[in-house]
């Protein structure tokens, strides 16, 4: 499968403090890859810097990002904004903040055909009418003229998904797009989303949710204080993790599937990426830390046929945590 | 856990609580019943999680049981003494056995006070608890029970991180030795590792003080990890309830069946297609506007005629699993209706 968007060494400063650390991920034509991590991991940061949507105060230091094999860090700042919309979409947490509250939702999803595509009022109300319906709002033609405050916030979502595919976009960036939603909404977007997926739509999802990246995508990229420490095919990191945080993250998520097994906490506290500690960011809260991961910084490398880990230890993790599953670890 | 007593700590009977809201600028006052009608008991050393989706009315419930709400009808017991209609100087010396930890330890800890401040305030309110010379002594050793030092005591709540603000708010719950402590969302905000720190805290406290939770929540995930009995309540009413495991494996509420296949779960790599998946249409209905009959009717895959008439009462049909449905999952359920 050719790479629709490739991602490497990307860095992501605030000034002078680094909050991306040289990143890297690859999504292919129609894949769904998941960047994982906590508050404060860099997930968001580095999906913004693909759409050249960073904060004002934070720039791209370092790293290539390229689309469908151009350079978008070199191209220029009016093409990449066509691109984005045309090819490349995304949806936030809170569609509440990003509609328009004082015009209506269907003016909303219309304005994209009319500015995008150069269609009328009539024809480009239409298409908007049929977008809505296309992601499940019921009685679309009336609902097109009510407010963004009139919808529920699983409804919203779906009119920001109907925007975002309005275009026909090849990958849509999902942040944590159901996170503000009630779980049985919840599990309509994702329905709506694996629909989009099945339909050969790229996605990438961020999320903190390790249940959601479950049942929403089939590779992950785990991040921890900046960096990928982690990657691999969902199927494959979730049975048996090779670094030591992901094997923490899962141990820590209670399971409603599970009566058995009790969650178990990861010790200590995420740092300030602004003091970072010596040699493995992950070392203070690490089970399997010796000297050596206080001093050196364990590169991610290849530890299996597509999956890696940046652990020096990281054999050593995939069979403690297959053996004595993660709930010993 | 200490073995339930005859009597509960905490008990609601026929528990009715809301707001008044208005619609519109102009429009009539209206009554919301926030909670319509709920019945529940928490036993001492019991972990009780009340859950359900926003707009349900759990955090109405919560609020009602500390206190910041009054009801509308129906009692909250306290060791089988009703409390709601109790003097303010009588509430007092009832609030201290019943706290309340919040959502948000940004929101919910005085900025401008140390957390040496904020945990003896509560024993200046309530004084003849910790005389004043044993201060010092009893609040290092709250900090340090946890998982604090007595040296953060003189620190403002703004030096901490999210998951030690929330040690510090159960902390102070724990200052004026509570019986029971209603936790409204107290995980829900925090980061998944420590989240898993305050649980095992919890739990901790919980056998060496055999403290009662009322645990409020809308993740099943945390419910089945921590809860001894489960309530599932949906507009303003509770539809099913029981021991954890018995509802997690033997959901007989179409709603509870519902919530319990929505719940992703880290388990879930191994489903590539979830066949069985139930997903519900449509949204919640509002509680300004309930539905009649039985309130889950609207979204309900069995509802029939009977379902939109008549609202169906919460009934026991076993030992201990009632359920409010005119059509339950038979019992006993061959197999979860879960994945």
């Amino acid at each position: 499968m050719s790479a629709l968007l490739e991602v490497s060494g990307l860095v992501v400063a605030f000034g002078d403090v680094r909050a991306v650390r040289g990143v890297s991920f690859t999504v292919g034509e129609g894949e769904t890859l998941a960047i994982v991590g906590e508050s404060g991991s860099g997930k968001s940061l580095s999906s913004l810097a693909v759409l050249g949507l960073l904060p004002a105060q934070a720039r791209v230091e370092a790293g290539e990002i390229r689309w469908d094999g151009t350079d978008l860090r070199a191209a220029d700042a009016d093409r990449v904004r066509r691109l984005r919309g045309e090819e490349l979409a995304m949806i936030f947490q809170d569609p509440l903040s990003a509609l328009n509250p004082s015009l209506t939702v269907g003016y909303q999803v219309a304005e994209m055909f009319r500015r995008r595509r150069g269609l009328g009022r009539a024809d480009a109300g239409r298409r908007a009418v049929e977008a809505m319906t296309e992601v499940g709002i019921p009685d679309a033609a009336r609902r097109a003229g009510a407010y963004p405050h009139e919808f529920s916030g699983g409804m919203r979502q779906r009119v920001m998904i109907a925007m975002a595919l309005a275009l026909e976009p090849r990958l849509l960036v999902a942040d944590e797009p159901t996170t503000a939603l009630d779980v049985t909404v919840q599990a309509q977007i994702l329905r709506l989303l694996r629909q989009r997926q099945r339909a050969g739509l790229a996605m990438v999802i961020i999320s903190h949710d390790l249940g959601v990246v479950a049942r929403a995508a089939r590779s992950v990229v785990v991040m921890y204080a900046g960096q990928a420490v982690e990657a691999g095919a969902v199927a494959d990191v979730y049975p048996a993790p090779a670094h030591p945080y992901t094997l923490g993250l899962l141990a820590a998520s209670p399971s409603a599937r599970d009566g058995d097994r009790r969650v178990r906490p990861i010790e200590g506290y995420p740092p300030d990426i602004a003091a970072l500690p010596g040699g493995c960011a992950f070392h203070p809260r690490c089970p399997f830390a010796r000297q050596r991961c206080r001093t050196e910084e364990p590169p991610l490398r290849e530890v299996a046929p597509g999956r890696s880990s940046a652990c020096h230890y990281a054999e050593e993790v995939v069979s403690r945590g297959a053996t004595v599953g993660h709930a010993g670890a | 856990m200490a073995q339930p007593s005859a009597t509960p700590v905490l008990e609601l009977v026929d528990l009715v609580a809301g707001y008044r809201t208005r619609q519109g600028l102009f429009g009539r006052r209206r009554e919301v019943r926030a909670v319509a009608g709920v019945n529940l008991a928490v036993h001492e050393g019991q972990t009780v999680c009340l859950v359900g989706e926003s707009g349900c009315g759990k955090s109405t419930v919560a609020r009602t049981v500390v206190g910041l709400l009054r009801p509308i009808a129906g009692e909250v017991r306290l060791d089988g003494r009703d409390v709601t209609g109790l003097a303010r100087r009588d509430l007092k010396a009832v609030r201290r056995q019943v706290q309340l930890v919040f959502q948000d330890p940004y929101a919910s800890l005085n900025p401008h006070m140390t957390v040496r401040e904020l945990i003896t305030e509560a024993w200046r309110i309530h004084p003849g608890l910790v005389p004043q010379d044993r201060w010092d002594a009893e609040l290092a050793d709250l900090l340090e029970r946890v998982g604090l030092n007595a040296g953060h005591a003189a620190r403002y709540p703004h030096q901490f991180s999210g998951g030690q603000r929330q040690r510090i708010s159960i902390a102070r719950a724990l200052a004026v030795r509570p019986r029971v402590i209603v936790c409204d969302e107290a995980v829900s905000a925090l980061d998944v590792s420590i989240q898993a720190q305050v649980l095992t805290l919890l739990r901790q406290l919980q056998d060496e003080l055999g403290v009662a939770y009322l645990f409020i929540t809308h993740d099943l995930g945390v419910v089945r990890h921590f809860a001894d009995r489960v309530a599932v309540m949906h507009l303003g009413g509770i539809v099913e309830s029981g021991d954890t495991e018995q509802v997690f494996l033997h959901a007989a509420h179409p709603y509870t069946q519902a919530l319990l296949s929505a719940a992703p779960s880290v388990d879930d790599w191994r489903d590539d297609a979830p066949g069985g998946e139930i997903v519900l249409t449509g949204d919640v209905p509002s509680p300004l506007d309930p539905p009649a009959g039985c309130r889950f009717h609207t979204r309900c895959w069995k509802a029939q005629q009977r379902c939109r008439a008549d609202e169906p009462a919460l009934e026991i049909r076993d030992t201990a699993h009632p359920v409010a449905c005119h059509f339950p999952a038979p019992l006993p359920l061959v197999e979860p209706p879960v994945r």
